[in-house]
């Protein structure tokens, strides 16, 4: 057992959804006790979906415990067939229901027999893999099946596109700014003339899936989720993928010459040095700030990073590299694939932290003190303590992580957000530190005109307890508006009882 | 679909494919009600994971509550629960000394079968804290049922009798705070106040400002409340001694009803919610009648709350609801909104405890009947599939649900108001059922400021579920 009070990644079957809802015309059944279903909640709130988020349970209650599932879970998913006639139903497993150890791939074939759609079971294990490797297995899992099928019909596609093309593998649901990374990725395609064969998951069909080995190459922006789809992808058709986050001049610049090399060993004769250098001098604005004298200030300031693989590790070296900031320590929830994130980060950081452990996290950035914090909700949460200003660059995160504005965190306009993000978190912090040392913006003493201040009326103990409270922001109000409805009904001492009164005759 | 007019509630049951709140998000609101008790779920990641996103901000409080995460080893009995328990148990112990550690049992310790009850007493007597022990897990709970399970676990640990003069002081918490900075002499004085009658318990958690508006309106009756569960600390627990009399404030505290009647021996009044004003008149009205008063000036103090509420009530008067059940409030709310002119096709609820629930129920007939509309159709373990179906063919004015359907209800022009905010707003007595409406209006005030728009449905097919 451990003592947890907060978590970065979620359980598995988080990621497995993520994966499943994010396709098109798939429909997840989660074998799962009443309340499991949180996941709906989720989605249709953070990313404001219009739709309903296409998740159902198959509840497993006390009955399910005495006799077994029995036939509900066929049940359940035959049902949802005949009523969505989604493309696949994927049975995803909780852990409550992985320790029941029932028998679901035998619910699983016998479902199939009767639906039309296509129907698996999620395979994976609940006490030995998270969110991310979730999500990561599951796309696998779909992929493999669907090149299987595809296979055993001779559906595959033969042969490439004519022209250069790409599979962007990785994007999700609930995935920070996935969906504006997606936007500028599909720009940035457009730009140096390559077609996107597919995207996946978010939006594409399980039917398109035979269609995947027309491309040219894949590319996997974020190094938690899509991976191992592109591994197997490079094994069984001889795909090659490129894996470099563009996020950053530099990074985004490797992964462009990365592109260029994968493209041209298969004969497209690309140069794209010229658009690179384009891009970094005059539409990213990231370059010229890192030589501008705003930036010049920012110099040796001392920064802390935490986060995911992907977001933490590009934003170690985006600071290091590009701002000439001192990132004192660079950490990674990621525990599972900590040897990656050392390599990535080891030359731009004085220390790495791999850890789960928020409190471990807290008291390391309490220790350094840095001037900023790039981090997830719960470092910034640990910032507004220690009044550290703080930007959020990975989940878990909160809705106002999921911006209606354009804000992706990828290619060149992802350049711009980042420096925006960066900069704002520092100017905030030497405001606030000069404000401290002149004693804030006007000096002078307060003088509040309120009712209150020459108040002829009394208050009990017990009711200025209760005034008390009442939340800072209202409390001025609540007390005049008592007050008046004293005054107007000549009540000299204010009691509990005026209160409730007042509060009932003006609704306040 | 039409309702035909029926003569009495009909009572219906579907598959429970619904959606609501795991039971374990009781301690969201337990831990900061009970302020000196520390809550350890036992469970997995799953239960964590939910704690963390639907207590949102909470959460960086430092709360008083925590997961004992069970690892693989613990599922396959590798290790020793108690000596694991034991362990985090200390730990809570030197970090924060609470006055109790509360332990909820979750669907996995369920499942493989942890003798949560077997273990606490034996810790307990080592570890010098009391433990309570509440099952509250999704596979046999919904939502607010949570609260019953560790309320029905506390009513155990109500003191018989205190033997103490000053302990008893100690004790009443409330009377302290209602009497506080007055002389003895006058509080001698008010006691005489009160009518003659045998003690009486409440039992439901409410916010502090909640229990003070409702003890004192009981005073007004000259009715004494001499203890509530829970108090705002464990050690202030109400005594209980048998023949005194309990009464629920809220609909879902079916089993700490049944634990005060079989294990206390104790007397409840069975009476509607004091939740409206109506409600609360009902529910002032029956407790006096058990005790033999009269009570003076109610059907004034209710036909002024009604005036105040007039605003608000024009709003939604001859309006429909749709209530798909998630939080055990739907009775009580359906019955205040009826009254309010609204007219109620079906009331989903997770589950009916009909004999606790019966007077509330009786008060929803006898309203329907005066206000004139049909008896709604009362679904218990909805379908929330189903129930989809009949609101896109039956349109209700307000649907109040959880937010997994709430966004994409408003995209397809349903105005939604989320169930889940009732059970934090204040609701209970005279003085909040202008919160009530005030939670219940928004999506009508919202659609008025934005009625010429032409924004109502913003998807793009036709509705398809």
């Amino acid at each position: 057992m451990k003592l947890a009070y907060w978590m970065y990644a979620g359980p598995a079957h988080i990621g497995t959804l993520r994966v499943a809802s994010s396709f098109k015309n798939v429909h997840a059944i989660m074998h799962a006790p009443l309340g499991d279903d949180y996941f709906n909640v989720m989605r249709s709130m953070l990313e404001r979906e219009r739709n309903y988020t296409p998740v159902t349970t198959s509840i497993v209650d006390r009955n399910v415990l005495a006799r077994g599932s029995q036939e509900k879970v066929i049940d359940n998913i035959v049902r949802k067939d005949q009523e969505e006639t989604p493309d696949l139903i994927v049975l995803t497993p909780t852990c409550t229901s992985s320790i029941l150890q029932e028998d679901l791939q035998n619910f699983v074939d016998r479902a199939q027999m009767e639906s039309k759609g296509d129907v698996m079971l999620a395979d994976v294990n609940h006490y030995r893999v998270n969110e991310l490797q979730a999500a990561d297995k599951t796309l696998l899992q779909i992929l493999q099946f669907y090149i299987a099928k595809g296979r055993k019909k001779g559906e595959i596609a033969e042969g490439k596109t004519e022209k250069p093309s790409v599979n962007i593998i990785g994007m999700t649901t609930l995935g920070f700014h996935n969906q504006h990374d997606c936007i500028e990725l599909k720009k940035l395609m457009a730009d140096l003339g390559i077609e996107i064969n597919a995207i996946i998951p978010e939006g594409a069909s399980v039917n398109d899936l035979k269609n995947l080995p027309r491309a040219w190459f894949n590319l996997v922006p974020y190094r938690e989720i899509g991976l191992m789809s592109a591994h197997y992808l490079a094994e069984e058709f001889g795909m090659p993928y490129v894996d470099i986050t563009p996020m950053g001049v530099v990074e985004t610049a490797r992964c462009i010459r990365k592109i260029q090399q994968v493209i041209n060993e298969q004969g497209a004769n690309v140069d794209y040095e010229e658009f690179i250098n384009h891009q970094t001098m005059f539409v990213s604005q990231a370059a010229w700030f890192s030589r501008s004298i705003d930036c010049q200030n920012l110099t040796g300031k001392k920064a802390v990073v935490f986060g995911d693989n992907t977001h933490a590790a590009a934003m170690t070296k985006v600071l290091a590299r590009e701002m000439g900031i001192h990132v004192v320590l660079a950490g990674t929830y990621c525990k599972y694939d900590a040897d990656w994130f050392r390599e990535q980060v080891s030359e731009y950081c004085d220390e790495v932290l791999i850890s789960e452990d928020n409190g471990e996290i807290g008291d390391a950035i309490a220790r350094i003190e840095p001037s900023a914090i790039f981090g997830t909700q719960m470092e910034r949460h640990v910032g507004k303590r220690l009044n550290i200003p703080c930007g959020v660059i990975a989940a878990p995160i909160h809705i106002q992580n999921f911006p209606i504005g354009y804000k992706p965190f990828l290619g060149y306009e992802g350049t711009n957000q980042v420096t925006d993000l960066v900069y704002n978190s520092f100017t905030l912090g030497m405001e606030d530190h000069l404000l401290e040392i002149f004693g804030g913006h006007d000096t002078k003493e307060v003088i509040q005109k309120t009712i209150s201040a020459d108040s002829d009326l009394n208050w009990t103990k017990e009711a200025q307890g209760e005034l008390n409270k009442v939340p800072g922001f209202v409390r001025g109000k609540v007390k005049r508006n008592t007050e008046k409805f004293a005054r107007e009904r000549g009540f000299s001492q204010i009691s509990l009882e005026v209160m409730y009164a007042a509060k009932e005759s003006v609704g306040a | 679909m039409t309702v035909a007019p029926s003569e009495s509630l009909t009572f219906e049951c579907e598959t429970g494919n619904y959606h609501t709140f795991c039971p374990i998000s009781c301690v969201a609101w337990l831990y900061q009600k009970i302020e000196d008790s520390f809550f350890l779920v036992i469970g997995t990641k799953t239960c964590g994971y939910f704690l963390q996103n639907a207590m949102g901000v909470m959460i960086f409080a430092e709360p008083r509550y925590a997961m004992a995460e069970l690892e693989e080893a613990d599922i396959s009995a590798q290790l020793n629960d108690y000596e694991e328990l034991k362990r985090l148990c200390l730990q809570i112990k030197r970090d924060r000394n609470p006055s109790v550690i509360v332990w909820i049992g979750t669907c996995t310790t369920e499942i493989i079968k942890t003798d949560l009850e077997g273990l606490a007493p034996k810790l307990e007597a080592d570890l010098g804290v009391p433990i309570v022990v509440a099952r509250a897990n999704g596979l046999d709970y919904a939502f607010t049922q949570g609260e019953d399970t560790v309320l029905a676990a506390m009513v155990q640990r109500c003191p018989n009798k205190v033997e103490q003069e000053e302990e008893k002081q100690e004790r009443n918490a409330i009377q302290k705070l209602l009497n506080f900075g007055k002389q003895k002499e006058e509080v001698v004085a008010e006691e005489a106040e009160y009518a003659n009658h045998p003690p009486l318990v409440l039992f439901g958690s409410l916010p502090d400002p909640v229990v003070t508006q409702l003890t004192l309106e009981l005073k007004k009756q000259g009715v004494k409340v001499s203890g509530w569960l829970p108090s705002k600390r464990y050690t202030e627990l109400p005594t209980v001694a048998e023949g005194d009399y309990a009464c629920g404030v809220n609909p879902f505290l079916s089993r700490t009803a049944t634990a005060f009647m079989r294990r206390r021996k104790a007397k409840l009044i069975g009476a509607p919610f004091p939740i409206g004003p109506d409600g609360t008149r009902a529910w002032i009205e029956k407790i006096c009648s058990v005790f033999g008063i009269e009570p003076v000036g109610l059907e004034e103090r209710e036909a002024q709350i009604w005036a105040s509420l007039e605003d608000y009530v024009q709003l939604i008067r001859g309006k429909s609801v749709f209530f798909m059940g998630d939080n055990l409030l739907e009775i009580s709310l359906a019955r205040f909104l009826i009254r309010c002119g609204m007219t109620c096709a079906e009331i989903g609820i997770p589950y009916l405890d009909k004999r606790y629930q019966g007077p509330e129920l009786a008060l929803l007939e006898k309203t329907c009947h005066e206000m004139g509309v049909p008896l709604p159709k009362i679904i218990e373990k909805p379908d929330n599939y189903n129930q989809l179906q009949r609101i896109h063919e039956v349109r209700p004015d307000l649907v109040i649900t959880g937010m997994a359907h709430a966004n994409p209800l408003e995209a397809r022009g349903i105005s939604t108001k989320w169930s889940v905010e009732f059970t934090f707003a204040q609701i209970h007595g005279f003085t909040n059922a202008r919160d009530i409406l005030e939670l219940v209006t928004r999506p009508m005030r919202r659609n008025n400021s934005m009625k010429d728009l032409g924004w109502d449905r913003l998807v793009k097919e036709e509705a398809q579920v």
